[in-house]
């Protein structure tokens, strides 16, 4: 009975080609469960109860809290290893490792490492009792954030790994956010543009800045220089452009996360409306240019207008979204 | 876009919203019970969504606004309170902005920025500020406009006005009236837009629309009127110069009259004094097909009861030089709108000559100013024929009347008769009567020839037949009317000074000879009394003034009247002329003019020989001849003789025999005068009376032949009055023997007449013979006269 759901399970895993790490997990902890398996290992942090947690949605739908980091910080914490009750581990070493990892959709279970640092925890032999190896990564190099997006993860990852002959070997990940805070950016120019379609529609447009930050406000103005068609709303969009691959394979993938309406109704030649858009609301992300050759995000403001028939005129622009260091954390 | 469905289907639309409404605010009101935020916000925007419908017209868009205010009330409430929400207010102000759609997030912003002002956490007139800003974006007309009317209802009570708890620091009253300056400007600007939405063949029904909301505009002026703290400094520098650049600048028809409506309505009399020329100047800048003149007639009523309020504030308009600023302006609107029906131009000058005659009533030259004015206006248009032009033209001439309750005033304005040729006749006719009444309810005497010749000249609408009057289509009522009241006026003209007396009269009379037939019988009566009197008058002073010199005499008055009278006579009216004849008459006899009295009589006798044929008339000629005639004593004897002859001439030969013996016993008169100098030719007296008699028993004969019996005995009756009439007064010549057998001859032709009948039948003859027995009774002289007579 347990045999055939074993085997179930690995046909399914084999199958779909897809290994999750939590249905992995899920996985081993059966099988450990089910044949009784040697060990639980738990990963701690050395500041972990007091370190900022924040939520991280997995592929299932649910959302994680994960512990947060940010380059060059030393990763340090304890790792405990204890054998089910009488039962003796034996093993060919354990070690820790710390990689940074890019997954690609469209090459999905195949992990790109672009940091890989390795610590030996234990020379071969047996564990009979609970065992707690405490590790240290010193001050870390991690320039790129972690980032979900539609075809490309980029994450960080402990992988505890207890090497055995047979019965293949234990592991243990864990899971840890990476965020990069950069200063103001010394200079941050103004967008300021003025675009139309000849005797129909002229505008002028101004956001106050090309780099926000996340918790920033888009402040601006739309002027109307023209207007011959009959509007119906103005709305402005912030659009994320993710391109992944590179050459013939590039992927772009884009995305509206905000739409968000300026105007309601057809203004006049000489009306100006206000644009104030708060971006704490959006799950936005700095923007990631080529990170390690693998993909880039990029953010945009579309200024969209529709009139009566629903036509839409558009125009976009490209922002600088940027982690700013935050006063209270 | 909205359509313009049934109204089936909008009342569809408008229950669905409303349905919407009370769906999400019954889920509002249970997150508000749980102070739940999140919940509250998602509900509110939800509800506050339904607010996002085109489909309803104004009317009914004010119902779901209305309904979704109530619930922000309630939500306000709940945002007030820290509290419940935990979240400081500053938090919640940028919290609600993220919301996605700009309605829904604006109504919210103001609902926490009103909350936000009350917790004094931020300057009023930053959060201020920043709400007039942000609703900028809601261009939908309509749905800005209730929007912002939203934000001025929440804001209201928030003001940095003088005396209130917002103001101070940095928070001025300039910032609130700055904050509703702007609301307002934006308001007009969505308003003025309403209209341009849609095809021309719903323009009607869209400018009802329009107008539906034009107070959701006008409620920011008023606010602007309420604000404590707006001194005139301040109306003058900002308030007003905003307003009306607004209202210039729209260019919307309807917008520009009922703000500059409201303008002159909300804001105090003295502010409108004292910017007079800012208001005049928009007037002037206003869209041609403006009603101006409403506009401006609204702002001079104003300032006219407010200056009648109160005799201080006088000088005020003086200082401002109000009339000319005003005149200019009436003169420029009246320029540059071509287009200005007449009637319009004249109401405005009604109005301009109301608030003169409060504002100035001693500038009769302001008040002349402004008829000439009129006049030009009235001289550059083709004959006035717009009854309600000709109705304000009226109301103009009256004006002065009544305010200065004295004609005499409005006879030394002298546009006011160029203003009056401008009438038609009928009209004329009309204000003539207007201003006759005015005299007559005045008791107005006017006493120079100067005025009156003015005024006839104004009224001569119904002293003559104006050219291309049809008389046929006169109502002979009114014609009698009309003319009775020219009558009357003649008596109000009077002078005690005899010269100028003279002068009235003798431009009366040329003004009333162009009368025609038709006048001329009631207007030439009332000018020969009017003259009489003054014959009287100068008759009784004749001692203080002697000499030929003086043009005033009686003489040279009764010259007049012959010429007048004359005239009358060719009307022809006869019997009006004869009596007047005899009048003037009696009156040169008192005055001793024995030749001008003669002459009158003569004319009399003509007129009688010549003009009355009727045997009636005849017959009260005759009378009234005999009666002048036999009071009048100044002519001498050969004139007399010829005139009695005349007159006992006339009455044998009037037609019916009993009218000739009566003529004939009246005659007797002539020769008996019972004065102390009176004729006493008692002979001749006698003589008549014995002519009656043979008249009588002619008349009785011939009743006799014709009708079988003799009639009454009336005639018999009346003549032996006559001659106990004579008897008394001592005649010589009647004895009591004549009494007595003209008794007897009565009481036989009675008997001979009625047969059996009752002898004493006739009433009057009863009552004689009782007279003469009661005064044979009385005994005394008389008695004894009586009692040779046996009855």
């Amino acid at each position: 009975m347990q045999l055939i759901l074993f085997l179930l399970l690995v046909s399914y895993s084999l199958k779909t080609g897809y290994c999750d790490w939590d249905l992995n997990l899920l996985i081993m902890n059966y099988l450990l469960g089910a044949f009784k398996p040697a060990c639980n290992i738990s990963i701690t942090f050395t500041d972990g109860k007091n370190r900022k947690q924040v939520p991280i949605k997995k592929d299932n739908g649910q959302t994680v809290m994960n512990p947060l980091f940010q380059s060059q910080e030393t990763i340090s914490g304890k790792i405990s290893i204890e054998p089910y009750q009488g039962k003796k581990v034996e093993h060919n070493g354990v070690k820790v490792e710390l990689l940074g990892q890019i997954e690609m959709y469209f090459d999905r279970g195949n992990f790109y490492d672009f940091t890989s640092l390795v610590r030996e925890l234990d020379v071969p032999g047996e564990i009979y009792e609970r065992k707690t190896y405490p590790f240290e990564f010193s001050t870390v190099e991690m320039p790129h954030e972690t980032y979900n997006g539609v075809n490309v993860r980029l994450r960080y990852v402990l992988k505890v790994t207890v090497t055995r002959g047979y019965g293949g070997s234990i592991v243990e990940y864990q899971d840890f956010v990476v965020r990069n805070y950069v200063p103001l950016p010394p200079i941050n120019n103004s967008i300021k543009m003025e675009v139309g379609i000849e005797d129909c529609l002229h505008i002028e447009f101004e956001y106050n800045k090309s780099k926000y930050h996340l918790k920033d406000v888009i402040l601006g103005k739309i002027y109307f220089l023209l207007v011959r068609i009959k509007i119906k709303n103005m709305d402005l969009e912030i659009r994320r452009r993710e391109s992944t691959g590179a050459g013939a394979n590039t992927h772009v993938e884009t995305e509206t996360l905000a739409k968000f309406e300026l105007m309601d109704g057809a203004p006049v030649r000489g009306e100006s409306i206000p644009v104030r858009v708060f971006l704490t609301p959006y799950d936005l992300t700095p923007t990631y240019k080529n990170i390690n050759n693998k993909f880039s995000v990029k953010y945009y403001l579309n200024l969209v207008l529709v009139d009566e028939e629903d036509r839409r005129y558009f125009k976009q622009q490209e922002i600088t979204l940027y982690r700013l260091k935050e006063e209270t954390s | 876009m909205r359509t313009f469905a049934g109204v089936e289907d909008e009342d569809k639309w408008l229950a669905e919203g409303i349905a919407g409404i009370q769906h999400n605010a019954f889920f509002m009101h249970r997150a508000l019970d749980a102070n739940n935020l999140r919940e509250v916000l998602k509900y509110s925007v939800l509800m506050l969504s339904e607010l996002r419908t085109s489909k309803l017209s104004p009317q009914k868009y004010y119902d779901l606004y209305m309904r979704a205010f109530d619930q922000l009330r309630q939500l306000e409430i709940f945002f007030k309170d820290e509290s419940r929400h935990g979240l400081p207010v500053v938090d919640l102000y940028e919290l609600v902005q993220h919301a996605g759609n700009i309605l829904p997030r604006t109504y919210l912003l103001c609902t926490v920025g009103s909350v936000y002002i009350k917790s004094k956490q931020a300057p009023s007139k930053d959060v201020l500020k920043d709400l007039v800003e942000m609703c900028r974006g809601v261009q939908h007309p309509i749905r800005g406009l209730f929007l912002r009317s939203y934000l001025a209802q929440v804001s209201r009570d928030k003001l940095p006005e003088i005396g209130s708890d917002y103001e101070g620091d940095a928070n001025t009253v300039m910032d609130a009236v700055e904050f509703v300056l702007q609301n307002f400007t934006e308001m007009n600007k969505l308003w003025v837009r309403v209209q341009q939405q849609g095809p021309g063949t719903v323009r009607e029904k869209q400018e009802k629309e329009r107008n539906e909301l034009r107070d959701l505009v006008g409620k920011n002026l008023h606010v602007l009127g309420q604000i404590e703290g707006v001194d005139l400094e301040m109306y003058k520098e900002t308030v007003l110069p905003r307003v009306v650049e607004q209202i210039v600048n729209c260019k919307d028809e309807l917008a520009q009259y009922y703000l500059m409506e409201c303008i002159i309505q909300v804001f105090p009399d003295e502010y409108h004094l004292q910017t007079l020329d800012t208001l005049l100047a928009a007037c002037t800048q206003l869209m041609p097909t403006v009603d101006t003149k409403i506009v401006l007639t609204q702002l001079m009523d104003r300032l006219s009861n407010y200056a009648a309020s109160s005799s201080d504030v006088l000088h005020e308009f003086l200082q401002v030089e109000a009339f000319a600023k005003l005149s200019n302006a009436i003169g420029k609107v009246i320029e540059t709108q071509l287009e200005m029906p007449i009637v319009g131009a004249m109401t405005l000058f009604v109005s301009l000559l109301t608030f003169t005659l409060r504002v100035h009533p001693d500038r009769l030259d302001y008040v002349d100013q402004v008829l000439g004015a009129c006049v030009v206006k009235l001289s550059s248009v083709p004959k006035l024929e717009d009854a309600r032009a000709m109705k304000q033209v009226v109301a103009l001439l009256s004006a002065p009347l009544e305010k200065y309750n004295d004609i005499v005033t409005a006879l030394t304005l002298s546009n006011y008769p160029r203003v009056m040729d401008h009438l038609d006749d009928g009209t004329n006719k009309v204000m003539a009567m207007l201003i006759i009444q005015s005299i007559m309810k005045n008791d107005s005497c006017i006493s120079t020839a100067d005025k009156v010749e003015v005024l006839f000249e104004l009224i001569k609408g119904l002293i003559k037949d104006l050219d291309g009057t049809n008389t046929e289509e006169l109502d002979e009522e009114d014609f009698q009317e009309e003319q009775n009241s020219v009558a009357r006026l003649i008596h109000m003209l009077d002078n005690e000074e005899p010269e100028e007396m003279l002068k009235i009269i003798c431009v009366v009379r040329k003004h009333l000879m162009t009368g025609g037939p038709r006048r001329l019988p009631f207007t030439v009566p009332p000018l020969v009394f009017s003259a009489l009197r003054l014959v009287r008058q100068l008759e009784s002073q004749d001692g203080d003034i002697a000499g030929e010199d003086v043009p005033a005499t009686p003489r040279a008055v009764f010259q007049i009247l012959n010429q007048t009278i004359e005239v009358l006579s060719s009307v022809p009216c006869p019997e009006l002329a004869l009596r007047l004849y005899l009048q003037c008459a009696e009156a040169a006899s008192d005055c001793d003019l024995e030749p001008v009295a003669y002459e009158l009589f003569t004319q009399a006798f003509i007129l009688y020989e010549e003009e009355i044929a009727d045997s009636k008339e005849q017959v009260t000629a005759i009378h009234l001849i005999v009666g002048t005639l036999q009071r009048i004593n100044v002519f001498g004897v050969e004139n007399r003789d010829t005139l009695t002859h005349k007159a006992t001439g006339y009455s044998a030969r009037l037609l019916k025999k009993p009218d000739q013996c009566r003529a004939v016993y009246a005659c007797s008169h002539l020769f008996w005068v019972d004065d102390l100098d009176g004729i006493k030719d008692g002979e001749r007296a006698l003589l008549c009376l014995r002519r009656a008699l043979r008249i009588a028993n002619a008349a009785q004969q011939m009743a006799n032949a014709t009708r079988g019996n003799s009639g009454p005995v009336t005639l018999f009756v009346e003549i032996l009055n006559k001659y106990i009439y004579f008897f008394e007064k001592g005649n010589p010549h009647i004895t009591p023997s004549d009494i007595q057998s003209l008794v007897e001859l009565i009481n036989n032709e009675m008997q001979s007449d009625n047969g059996n009948t009752t002898i004493h039948s006739d009433p009057f003859f009863t009552s004689t013979l009782r007279y003469i027995r009661f005064q044979k009774q009385k005994g005394g002289l008389m008695g004894e006269k009586y009692d040779p007579i046996k009855l």
